[in-house]
């Protein structure tokens, strides 16, 4: 589904991954976990195309592409889903109308008919209720004086709504409480097919107790130094990333 | 990354530059009596308009050119200016006006022909120094309503101009003020009856064609007691490489339970992006509420101009009376734009509002500069004020000047101000939703300028959206 070869990054004057390979596989749910700056964020920002990013060397392919040959929005229309760890605020764009947008770019690429106004007001009603969301999501603005929780939800109502095939969730269950937490984990499990791959990046077990992941992959130094089951995350919850160090 | 698309896309071309060939009688350049006379003969005016000119013409002659504005230009040479310039066939039916000149309002997307005319919206259109067509004029008659150029409300309702014109905006008020009541050549006059609610959108369409030539028209609407109407101005003017002076005039009068509405989307040539050329603009527009719970309302989306200097006002005098103000000024390439509103509180119970909502990219130098004055007598007198600016690249400024004046305690003034950037993050956000670079960008200049937008009127607010992204598409900051 997605092959990561020998990813070399740089963001300004610091290299962050050196050398990542990576297979991440259809209907399956990826998790990356690894200490702060092990350059988790990074390799989800390299596959989104994020502005920082220089690539030195590596590839990404996808759908027989090499993605990092597209610019960010056609990787997006790609499939290609980033739930970013810090939303960005934007004041003054309504978050149903920017939506909207996106679904509508996403069905333009695909040569579907687009989507009307009065249809998706319908289909965003019934996904903020789906995720215990309040309706006046509709009329404020992106992001704009969200709490943590709501950006975080905002972001799983956009991936439901844009039905992506690779999804990255940076730290989706950061800052979340118990109701939160299961309603965004239930979101990712409404999403689980047997065509959609996730890459979930995350520090804690709670969520993982959710959503049964399929492969634990560790990431250290900017490499993968390890990759298993749930029984990884046993370990790290043992013993902390030295555990895993000595294994290596 | 971005920044060079940007550019790329801020030096499109003007499209409203065309030039269109029609034979026109103009005056020799230079500013004296003679001139006054010409142009007082030409437009047939009664002698007492001519009397006023030429005091208008001395005052203007005693006063000096204001530099207290944040805008830097070549000195404007008053003598090398020509005052009139009409195209020659005199025009009495839509019939006679000449083809080219049709041709350049279809252009615009004016309606000037009877089937366009269905769109129901009244339409005067001042090509240079004339209006060469009003619309709909006889339909309004029947309810008592005037509209028409100003040269014809001279002839026809000199009672009418001799008691409101100057009455707001007095000839000696500045010097830009000065030179307008000296050679104005056109402009539109509305009259309102008490308790009439103008049934269409009253529109005016200026176009700046001849070389060399200046536009100055006067405006004068007044709304008598009880009377509603809604007013757009328009403007474009072909792409030269000297600057054109626009020195315009527009006085609003509302009595008794009146309300005005009045927009403008300014579109003159900007210059080109070296900021060689453009017209250099310096407008004075007020209004006056003069009745109790009367109502003013500017809305304006300036987006053209080389230099823009321009302040609409209102001033607050009947009791419960309302003055508002809302603005989107662009400033991109070369262009500087300083300008905001005055709101003077001088009857009980008067509220104001000012929206001002700056935009500057590349090169552009947006100054957002008001005043709140408040008088002694103005009890309850409440202002509210929020200053907006957005910046897109690193080489342009915006900068705020907010004046207050209260002379009584009991009034109550907010002003909140803002600046920020259209940031790489916000951009990558859309764009990771599918949504291409130049729609990010717009739909985030949008989303600053949505309050305004929402006071516009509808066919108004959608032209007025084309315009900012044309100007400002694919700015990436």
């Amino acid at each position: 589904m997605i092959d990561i070869k020998n990813l070399h990054i740089k963001i300004g004057d610091k290299k962050i991954l050196n050398g990542v390979n990576l297979s991440l596989q259809k209907g399956k749910i990826h998790v990356l976990m690894g200490i702060n700056g092990s350059g988790k964020s990074t390799l989800t920002k390299a596959i989104a195309g994020h502005f920082e990013i220089e690539v030195l060397d590596g590839e990404i392919l996808y759908k027989g592409k090499n993605l990092l040959d597209l610019r960010a929005e056609e990787r997006a229309l790609e499939g290609v889903f980033l739930s970013f760890q810090n939303p960005t605020e934007i004041a003054g764009v309504n978050n149903a109308y920017f939506l909207r947008a996106a679904l509508n770019a996403k069905e333009k690429h695909q040569g579907k008919k687009e989507t009307n106004a009065a249809e998706f007001l319908k289909l965003m009603r019934a996904h903020i209720e789906q995720l215990g969301m309040s309706q006046d999501m509709i009329a404020r603005s992106l992001n704009d004086g969200f709490s943590g929780g709501e950006k975080k939800r905002n972001e799983i109502l956009q991936m439901e709504i844009l039905q992506p095939d690779l999804i990255l969730l940076d730290e989706i269950d950061s800052g979340l409480d118990i109701d939160a937490l299961r309603s965004v984990a239930e979101g990712i499990n409404r999403m689980k097919n047997e065509e959609r791959t996730f890459l979930i990046i995350t520090h804690y077990r709670r969520i993982l107790d959710y959503i049964a992941p399929d492969f634990i992959h560790i990431l250290q130094d900017g490499r993968i130094v390890k990759t298993g089951g749930l029984e990884l995350v046993d370990t790290l919850e043992s013993e902390g990333y030295e555990g895993i160090k000595k294994d290596i | 990354m971005a920044q060079k698309e940007v550019e790329k896309i801020l030096s499109q071309e003007y499209r409203l530059g065309f030039t269109v060939d029609v034979e026109e009688d103009t005056v020799d350049p230079g500013l004296n009596i003679d001139v006054l006379k010409f142009i007082s003969q030409k437009k047939d005016e009664p002698s007492w308009m001519l009397d006023l000119r030429i005091k208008a013409l001395k005052k203007w002659e005693k006063m000096s050119e204001p530099h207290w504005s944040h805008l830097k230009y070549s000195p404007i040479d008053y003598q090398s200016i020509s005052y009139f310039a009409a195209p020659k066939k005199a025009l009495n039916s839509l019939d006679e006006v000449d083809e080219n000149i049709l041709d350049a309002y279809a252009k615009l997307g004016i309606p000037l022909d009877e089937q366009k005319m269905l769109q129901g919206i009244a339409v005067d259109a001042v090509f240079d120094s004339v209006s060469v067509k009003t619309t709909f004029s006889n339909e309004l008659k029947e309810k008592g309503i005037i509209f028409c150029s100003i040269s014809e409300a001279m002839r026809d309702h000199p009672e009418l101009v001799q008691e409101y014109m100057f009455s707001v905006v007095s000839m000696g008020d500045n010097y830009f003020a000065a030179l307008n009541a000296a050679v104005f050549t056109d402009g539109t006059f509305v009259y309102i009856p008490k308790g009439v609610r103008c049934p269409m959108e009253l529109s005016t369409y200026f176009r700046i064609n001849a070389k060399n030539t200046g536009q100055f028209e006067r405006t004068l609407i007044i709304a008598d007691e009880g009377s509603y109407v809604s007013y757009n101005e328009g403007c474009s003017a072909p792409q030269r490489d000297e600057n054109q002076l626009h020195a315009a005039v527009v006085e609003l009068i509302a009595k008794k339970d009146a309300e005005i509405k009045y927009s403008t989307i300014q579109n003159w040539y900007p210059g080109d992006k070296d900021g060689k050329g453009g017209i250099f603009n310096f407008v004075t527009k007020r209004g006056l509420c003069e009745g109790e719970n009367s109502k003013i309302s500017w809305t304006q989306v300036e987006t053209g101009s080389a230099i823009t200097w321009k302040y609409p006002s209102c001033t607050l005098k009947g009791d419960n009376s309302i003055g508002e103000f809302y603005s989107v000024a662009v400033t991109s390439k070369g262009q500087q734009a300083d300008t905001g509103s005055k709101m003077i509180h001088i009857g009980k119970n008067t509220r104001s509002t000012i929206v001002s909502k700056g935009i500057s990219a590349m090169q552009g130098q947006n100054t957002y500069r008001g005043l709140v004055k408040v008088s002694p007598r103005a009890s309850g007198a409440r202002n509210f004020s929020q200053c907006d600016s957005l910046l897109i690249g690193s080489n342009c400024g915006a900068h705020t000047f907010p004046y207050l004046d209260s002379h009584n305690a009991n009034a109550q003034i907010e002003h909140e101000a803002s600046t920020s950037k259209i940031s790489d993050e916000q951009l990558f956000y859309l764009r990771q939703r599918g949504i291409g670079e130049e729609d990010a960008v717009s739909m985030i200049i949008h989303g600053f300028c949505k309050e305004v937008f929402a006071k516009l009127p509808m066919e108004f607010a959608v032209e007025a959206k084309e315009l900012l992204n044309l100007t400002l598409e694919g700015s990436v900051g």
